[in-house]
C-alpha cells in the first residue's frame, strides 16, 4: 500500500472494512450462522443446533455433493485440456485468426448461462447425440461454460512465456513435441493449476444452466440449496450451502498447494 | 565445420534488417560480429540458428544448405545473453537436456551422465550439479548455459552477447574462460555477437563489423585496428580521431598545417579523413605538430585524456599520467608519427 502516514493508513483500512465487511464477509457469516440455527427473529440466530448438518451430510445431500464434485472435476479437467490445447494452437496462429479464436471461446461467457443451458439442452436432445437425461449433459454444459476461463488464463500465460526457453530447447535439438512436454507445459504448470482451480470453483457454483437440464439422478449441490430455500427450509439450505462452500475451498486449497510447489521463480 | 552466409537478406514486414550478408567463418575459427544495436548482427546469428528465415540467400553449415531446416535439425550450440536456463530443471538436467532430447542411440544413459559431468567440469560448475538455476549467480548461470551448449558436442557454437548481463569484473574473467574453452575445443567454430569492442578484439580470430544491416568491414582484429577501411570501423573498433583533411603531395592539409602521412594512392586535392588513435597522439613538440587549446581534461588513473581544440576540431589524446597536467584553456602542442595515421576516403559512411 502506497500510503505512508499512520493516520492515512488507518483511514484506508477503515474504508476497506466498511466496504468489505457488509458486502463480502457479512452475507457469508449470516449463512454460517443460519446453518446452526432453527430460528432467527432477533439480531442473532437462536435455538442453536447441529441437526441441519446431520441432514446436509447424508442421503440426498451427500449424493448431491458427490455429484457436484464429480461434475466439477470432470468439467474442469476437460476444460483445461481443451482450453490449453486451443491456447497453444492459437499462439501459433497469426494475430487476426488468434483474435477470432479468442472471441469464439469467450462466447459462452458473454451469452447468459441460461441461454447456454437451453442451447445445450436443445442441441443434445436429438439422436445421434442424445445426452438429455444423462449426467453427461450437465458435464458438457459446465465444460462449455468454464472452458472460456481456462483458455483465457492459459493463453495469457503463454504470451508471458519467454520464447528464449523454447529457442534454447530447439537449438539443443529438441523437437516441438519434446519442447512442449519438457519445457513449455512444465513452465505453464502454475497457470494451469490456477486455471483448474478457477474452473472447478465456477463449476461447483453453477446453477442457472444446470437448472435447465439436470436429470433427476444427477442433482448437483447448488440445485439442492436452491430447492431447500425455495420450499422455505432456509436453515437446512444454509447448512448445505456451507458444505458446498467448504468442499470448494478445501479443493482450492489443495490446488494452491500444488501451485506453490510448481512455481519456480 | 564452417558457417557460410551466401547473400543472406532478412526482412520483417518489408523492413530490411540484414542486407545481403556474405560472410564465411572457417572451421575452428572465432568470428565476432561487432556492431551497435540494430546493426543486424543478432539477426545474422538467428539466421544461422534457424529462428529467422531469410527472405533470400542461403545459410550453409559445413557445406550443407540448412536454410530450410528447422532449428532442432541444425546441430548447433547456442548461448544467449539472458542464459535461458530451464528454471524447473536442476543444473545437471539442464546440461543433459540436449542429449536426452536427441535420444541418439550412440549415447547411453551412463554416457549421458559422463558427458554432463565432462561439460560441467570444463566450465568449472561440477560442484553445482544438483542446484536449481535460481540458486546460482549470473556468472554461474552463464557457465551452465555454456556447458549445456557444449554437452551436445556441437561443431558450431553461437554466442549472442553472452557477457552483457555480467558486471565488468566478471566479464573479463569469463572472457579468459571463453578463450581457454576455445583452446581446448579447437575444432568448434564460434560466431560471437557483441557490441563490445574489447570482447571482439580479445577473443576473435576475425571481426565482422556491422552497421545499418550491412557488413562494413571484415578482417583480423589487428587489420581492423591498425588499418580500418572506413570511418565507422575506425570509430567502432577502438577510439579514433577522425580529422577532415585535403590530400596534398606526400601529405595532407589539416587546419592550415601540412601533415606528413602515407597518402598511398589517394588523388591529390581530394577530401579525405585522417584516422589517428588517441593513444598514439603525444603531448609536446614532434613531427606532425598540431597546436591547440585544452578544452577538457580527464584523469583516468593510469592515463590522462586531453580534448584539444585544433582550429575548431576536437582532437583526443591519451597520454601517460602527467605529473603536471595542463589546465583548461592552456595552449598545447600535439604530435603523432607519420606511420601511426591512416588515410580513409571521405564520406564512405557516417557512423
Amino acid at each position: 500500500m502506497l500510503v505512508h502516514s499512520r493516520k492515512a493508513r488507518w483511514a484506508v483500512w477503515a474504508v476497506f472494512l466498511v466496504l468489505f465487511l457488509p458486502l463480502f464477509a457479512l452475507p457469508l457469516l449470516v449463512v454460517l450462522g443460519a446453518s446452526f440455527a432453527t430460528h432467527w427473529s432477533g439480531v442473532l440466530p437462536s435455538h442453536l443446533t447441529t441437526a441441519n448438518y446431520r441432514s446436509a451430510t447424508r442421503g440426498e445431500a451427500l449424493q448431491a455433493l458427490t455429484t457436484s464434485l464429480l461434475t466439477a472435476i470432470t468439467a474442469s479437467l476437460l476444460a483445461l485440456t481443451v482450453g490449453t490445447w486451443a491456447a497453444l494452437a492459437g499462439a501459433a496462429l497469426r494475430k487476426r485468426y488468434r483474435r477470432l479464436l479468442d472471441a469464439l471461446f469467450v462466447l459462452p461467457v458473454a451469452v447468459p448461462s441460461v441461454v447456454v443451458g437451453l442451447s445445450v439442452l436443445v442441441a443434445f436432445s436429438q439422436p445421434p447425440m442424445l445426452l438429455n437425461g444423462t449426467r453427461w449433459i450437465v458435464i458438457v454444459a459446465h465444460t462449455v461454460l468454464v472452458t472460456a476461463f481456462a483458455h483465457q488464463s492459459v493463453s495469457a500465460a503463454i504470451t508471458r512465456l519467454d520464447p528464449a526457453y523454447e529457442q534454447a530447447a530447439a537449438s539443443l535439438g529438441a523437437r516441438p513435441s519434446y519442447v512442449l512436454w519438457r519445457v513449455r507445459l512444465p513452465l505453464l504448470l502454475p497457470s494451469l493449476t490456477a486455471a483448474a482451480g478457477l474452473c472447478f470453483a465456477l463449476s461447483m457454483g453453477e446453477l442457472s444452466a444446470t437448472m435447465m437440464l439436470y436429470p433427476p439422478d444427477w442433482t448437483p449441490l447448488p440445485v439442492l440449496v436452491y430447492a431447500a430455500t425455495d420450499r422455505g427450509a432456509l436453515f437446512t439450505g444454509s447448512a448445505v450451502a456451507v458444505v458446498l462452500m467448504t468442499a470448494t475451498l478445501l479443493v482450492l486449497f489443495a490446488v494452491s498447494r500444488v501451485r506453490t510447489r510448481a512455481s519456480y521463480r | 565445420m564452417g558457417i557460410r552466409f551466401d547473400s543472406v537478406t532478412v526482412a520483417y514486414d518489408g523492413n530490411v534488417v540484414l542486407d545481403s550478408l556474405d560472410l564465411t567463418v572457417g572451421p575452428g575459427e572465432v568470428m565476432a560480429l561487432l556492431g551497435p544495436s540494430g546493426s543486424g548482427k543478432t539477426t545474422a546469428l538467428r539466421a544461422v540458428a534457424g529462428f529467422v528465415r531469410p527472405a533470400s540467400g542461403r545459410v550453409l553449415l559445413g557445406g550443407r544448405d540448412v536454410t530450410d531446416l528447422p532449428p532442432y535439425r541444425r546441430g548447433i550450440g547456442m548461448v544467449v545473453q539472458q542464459y535461458a536456463l530451464f528454471p524447473h530443471l536442476r543444473v545437471d538436467d539442464n546440461v543433459a537436456f540436449g542429449l536426452k532430447a536427441r535420444r541418439s542411440p550412440k549415447v547411453s544413459r551412463s554416457g549421458i551422465r559422463q558427458r554432463v559431468a565432462e561439460a560441467l567440469e570444463m566450465t568449472g560448475m561440477a560442484a553445482y550439479a544438483r542446484r536449481h538455476p535460481r540458486e546460482l549467480s549470473g556468472g554461474q548461470q552463464q557457465r551452465v548455459a555454456i556447458a549445456r551448449a557444449l554437452a551436445i558436442r556441437p561443431d558450431v557454437l553461437l554466442l549472442d552477447e553472452p557477457l552483457s548481463a555480467l558486471d565488468a569484473q566478471l566479464r573479463s574473467g569469463m572472457l579468459a574462460e571463453l578463450a581457454r574453452l576455445h583452446r581446448e575445443l579447437p575444432d568448434v567454430s564460434m560466431l560471437y555477437v557483441t557490441h563490445d569492442q574489447v570482447e571482439a578484439l580479445t577473443l576473435a580470430d576475425r571481426i565482422a563489423v556491422m552497421d545499418k544491416a550491412r557488413l562494413q568491414a571484415c578482417g583480423t582484429p589487428r587489420e581492423l585496428y591498425r588499418a580500418p577501411a572506413n570511418e565507422f570501423t575506425a570509430s567502432f573498433v577502438g577510439n579514433a580521431n577522425l580529422l577532415p583533411v585535403t590530400v596534398g603531395a606526400g601529405g595532407v592539409g589539416f587546419a592550415g598545417t601540412e601533415l606528413k602521412v602515407d597518402t598511398a594512392d589517394a588523388v591529390a586535392g581530394a577530401r579525405a579523413t585522417l584516422c589517428v588513435r588517441p593513444h598514439l597522439v603525444g603531448l609536446g613538440e614532434g613531427p606532425n605538430r598540431l597546436a591547440g587549446v585544452v578544452r577538457e581534461i580527464q584523469w583516468r588513473g593510469a592515463t590522462h585524456r586531453l580534448y584539444v581544440e585544433v582550429d575548431g576540431h576536437a582532437v583526443m589524446a591519451d597520454v601517460r599520467e602527467l605529473k603536471d597536467p595542463p589546465r583548461h584553456g592552456d595552449p598545447v602542442s600535439l604530435h603523432f608519427a607519420p606511420d601511426d595515421a591512416v588515410l580513409l576516403p571521405a564520406g564512405m559512411s557516417h557512423g
